[in-house]
């Protein structure tokens, strides 16, 4: 081995070197003898075959005849300083393959090799190296699953394949929780996930599976409705697949996950206005005039999200305003008054399911509904639907943060989408029935209020529209299939949870 | 949308500055390069013998407690004394059609990228563009540079509504209560929100005086104060009170469908009943910007005497406010006003006689109103504020 490790540096093509002595090496670095697990699980060689020449070098040979130091070379100096540094190089493509491999010997003796650095070295697609990752059995370790949140589902609907910038990007809020990743019925290229996370996919055979015949059309973006369906936990996020994170306007990034979670537990506070906006927010307060009655607020049950960047218009502004991007960091979460109808987005949106869950349906579909938010509104009927129940159940509803960043995918298509965009009318025939509507006093529960929802609908709007009867045929579909599937779910697994507790109670009692 | 900057300030002359003071007025010089090219009408409440020093160059008239009883004579009782409530007679005496009110302890904010907020001129913004009452955009103001209504925002909604109120907030010394107060005595409001909204239909608000500026061609006999301070039993409410008079006459009308016969389309929801809140006049409230810098701490103490009453009558006023409503024929503000009155005597005068006296009062506020300010013929329509 000594003679292939020439201390000159010389630009000779190493890599023909490296095939030819690569039985050499492989009987070397298996000499190096199995390894110790290092950092991070990986595995580091031990053991002085492998090790001597760069040991020497590194050291100082000592001459057994002469008794004393040979001082280290200029070039084994360098190699050292850069294996101080070997956390903060970027690439090492530049450097010859003979160099690398001596990099590669000092890094491992030295115990430095992380995850990172492992790609570095992978990275300059020396063969010796790669030869020795393998014969040494270094394996790039898993991002661990850690458990999870018990109360937590988040569901993404993904209408594009490639979702790991998405999930990396997200990683450090998403990591705590289960995600329910439905993919869209339409979309045939199968979806990359990066690993460590705990998430379950759900494709067009799942929801054929499970719900056999159904009017409900589960495509595009609707195809999350399933994930609120089949989840079983009491919170669900819900983000679109081309939202990253957001950074607030001291720069930090947000944690939407944890601010949704913190709008669903503090209370909202509809029925009078509050000018400092959410009074249980650090630092504010209800302001003077409001009556102190009504300062214990009613549970928040759905938490709506804004949008940085690329803001969620309908098609006519995105064509019109094709530049405008929305930089504005409103640092507020309010409570939307009792009464007052908004348009709640489907893009960055958090509810109770265990309440909430009956009436957030995809009920509404667009006769040309497309992949693109601005094709549908099906979300936008879903909130009316939502803050109309919610009014009537005495429940809250919240508008600000949590910010998400949109990314531009869709900004350019918007024209297309105008053709035949039936959209525009379609809000000016549904608002006004939702602020005239007044549910019965039979209404006791979010069922009772989707059904008599349901049949209202179809009586005043579906003669306007057939989309209408047909999202009211979807509200009672719905609610028939949270009583076979939603509910149960929730009521499987406490029954299952129930099971296994008696088991280990009885297992435990024998002891 | 709103119109571009002209050179020259906004509404020169066409609004006018109001300054309750018992003091003194030297925040004024903070504001002189907002407020110096217009005319301010300063009203001095307390003992009239003493002289409020006014800054020099500003173009403003003033009236202590002897003008006020020799311009309205024995009318006179309506204004408070000894509260800034008797700033509302500045609104009654001023003949411009904006006015924008602002206490003496409240200076010039600095907003996060550290330049000084021009308040004066973010309210003219807020004013000269429209409101959105009936629909709740969830990116507050639409007509905002860089914002716009979102996806599912009707198009029949879009133009909006006239804009009345526009409600402006305060940095350091937030608006708190007296037992907020006690409870959080260091809390300093520090949060800075960049937006603006409008106050949905149907929805009640606390409005405060401290930072307000408000059409006054469209609403102004509807901002009066109350009956407030020294002999009354009740103290601060006077913005609060205004506010709400000021929100229900503001409700916009959204369809009259005639085969229903009911005009009354509004909604309202509370309680098992719906009721329905009617307003002929379509107008808009706006919160948010600007920001001003509140530098006083009240004494807590001598708020929460003032404030007393107030706390325990507000659980009432507010059920009364929500379940209140207008006849058609009340068509212009004055009658809706009076009309307001009539029903504070029938259901308040039981939870106090004080709403008996606040009741006549408010009646005498609007024969004062005409008395200075002689009605045009016909009904006060309102039309377009905007400004191209």
């Amino acid at each position: 081995m000594r003679g292939s490790r020439s201390s000159s540096p010389g630009f000779v093509r190493p890599c023909q070197r490296c095939r030819q002595a690569s039985a050499n090496t492989k009987r070397a670095w298996v000499a190096g003898g199995a390894g110790i697990e290092g950092q991070r699980g990986v595995v580091q060689p031990r053991g002085r075959g492998a090790l001597l020449p760069a040991e020497a070098d590194i050291k100082g040979a000592r001459d057994p005849d002469l008794g004393q130091m040979r001082p280290p070379s200029l070039l084994s100096l360098t190699l050292d300083s850069a294996l101080l540094r070997i956390a903060h190089i970027a690439d090492l493509s530049n450097l010859p393959d003979h160099l690398v491999i001596d990099l590669f010997r000092r890094t491992l003796s030295a115990g430095k090799l992380t995850e990172k650095v492992l790609k570095l070295f992978l990275a300059t697609g020396c063969e010796e190296i790669i030869l020795a990752v393998k014969l040494l059995n270094i394996k790039q370790p898993l991002v661990p699953v850690l458990p999870t949140n018990k109360e937590v589902d988040i569901v993404i609907a993904a209408l594009q394949p490639n979702l790991a910038t998405f999930f990396e990007a997200w990683r450090p809020f998403f990591s705590r929780f289960h995600i329910i990743v439905v993919k869209d019925p339409e979309l045939a290229e199968d979806l990359q996930i990066p690993s460590g996370f705990d998430f379950k996919v759900y494709t067009k055979s799942d929801i054929d599976g499970l719900l056999g015949a159904t009017s409900i059309n589960f495509s595009g973006h609707s195809c999350r409705y399933f994930g609120y369906l089949i989840s079983h936990k009491k919170y669900v996020i819900s983000i679109d697949d081309n939202c990253l994170p957001a950074k607030d306007a001291g720069g930090l990034t947000v944690d939407a996950v944890h601010q949704h979670m913190v709008n669903l537990k503090t209370p909202a506070t509809p029925f009078f206005f509050n000018t400092l906006y959410d009074p249980f927010r650090k630092g504010a307060d209800f302001v003077r005039g409001y009556p102190f009655s009504l300062r214990e607020g009613v549970e928040c049950m759905l938490s709506c999200g804004l949008w940085l960047h690329n803001a969620d218009y309908d098609p006519m502004t995105h064509v019109v305003k094709r530049n405008q991007r929305n930089t504005t960091y409103v640092d507020a979460v309010m409570t939307v008054p009792l009464g007052a109808m908004m348009p709640v987005s489907g893009i960055n949106v958090a509810f109770n399911r265990d309440v909430l869950g009956p009436v957030m349906f995809p009920g509404l579909r667009l006769r040309k509904e497309g992949k693109h938010r601005w094709d549908t509104l099906e979300d936008v009927f879903n909130g009316l639907c939502a803050k109309v129940v919610c009014d009537r159940m005495g429940y809250g509803v919240k508008t600000g943060l949590p910010y998400v960043m949109r990314s531009d995918a869709e900004a350019g298509k918007a024209l297309e989408s105008l053709k035949e965009w039936e959209g525009v009318k379609v809000m000016d025939d549904v608002l006004p029935f939702f602020q005239t509507l007044k549910l019965s006093k039979d209404a006791v529960t979010v069922e009772d209020c989707v059904k008599e929802l349901a049949s209202i609908v179809r009586d005043k709007l579906g003669p306007q529209n057939a989309i209408f009867t047909k999202a009211a045929d979807a509200m009672v579909e719905w609610i028939n299939l949270w009583k076979s599937h939603g509910a149960q779910s929730a009521l499987i697994w406490s029954d299952a949870c129930y099971r296994v507790s008696i088991i280990v109670r009885n297992t435990c009692f024998h002891f | 949308m709103a119109p571009s900057h002209a050179p020259q300030p906004l509404l020169k002359d066409e609004l006018d500055i109001v300054i309750p003071t018992i003091r003194n007025l030297d925040f004024l010089e903070m504001w002189r390069p907002f407020f110096q090219p217009y005319h301010l009408i300063i009203v001095q409440d307390g003992d009239p013998s003493k002289t409020i020093r006014v800054p020099e160059g500003f173009d403003y008239e003033l009236y202590n407690r002897n003008d006020i009883n020799r311009i309205l004579g024995p009318r006179a009782a309506c204004i408070s004394f000894k509260d800034s409530a008797c700033r509302c007679f500045g609104y009654m005496v001023s003949k411009k059609k904006y006015i924008y009110t602002i206490d003496d302890d409240c200076f010039v904010a600095k907003d996060p990228s550290g330049k000084d907020i021009n308040a004066l001129e973010q309210h003219i913004k807020n004013l000269l563009s429209p409101s959105t009452p009936f629909f709740f955009n969830t990116l507050y103001d639409p007509y905002r540079d860089g914002a716009d209504f979102v996806r599912g925002y009707p198009f029949s909604l879009r133009e909006g509504v006239p804009t009345a109120v526009s409600h402006g907030l305060w940095l350091n010394i937030p608006d708190y209560d007296a037992p907020t107060q006690l409870v959080k005595p260091l809390e300093r409001n520090n949060r800075y929100v960049d937006a603006i909204l409008t106050i949905p239909k149907g929805t009640l608000f606390p409005m405060c005086g401290m930072n307000l500026a408000f059409d006054r061609e469209l609403i102004g006999p509807a901002m009066y104060f109350g009956l407030m301070g020294d002999g009354q039993p009740i103290g601060r409410y006077d913005d609060m009170w205004a506010g709400w008079c000021t929100k229900l006459g503001s409700y916009a009308q959204i369809t009259a469908d005639p085969i229903d016969g009911s005009e009354q389309l509004g909604v309202c929801i509370l309680y098992d009943e719906m009721q329905v809140i009617t307003d002929h006049l379509g107008l808009g409230v706006k919160t948010g910007l600007p920001y001003i810098w509140h530098s006083k701490a009240s004494n807590p103490f001598v708020n929460l005497k003032k404030e007393y009453n107030g706390i325990f009558w507000q659980e009432e006023l507010i059920p009364f406010f929500q379940s209140t409503s207008l006849p058609k024929e009340a068509n212009t503000v004055q009658k809706c006003y009076l009309e307001l009155a009539k029903q504070v005597r029938a259901k308040l005068g039981k939870v106090d006689g004080y709403f008996n006296k606040l009741a006549d009062s408010m009646v005498t506020w609007i024969e004062a109103w005409d008395q200075l300010n002689p009605p045009k013929g016909g009904v006060a329509t309102a039309n377009g504020a905007l400004k191209k």
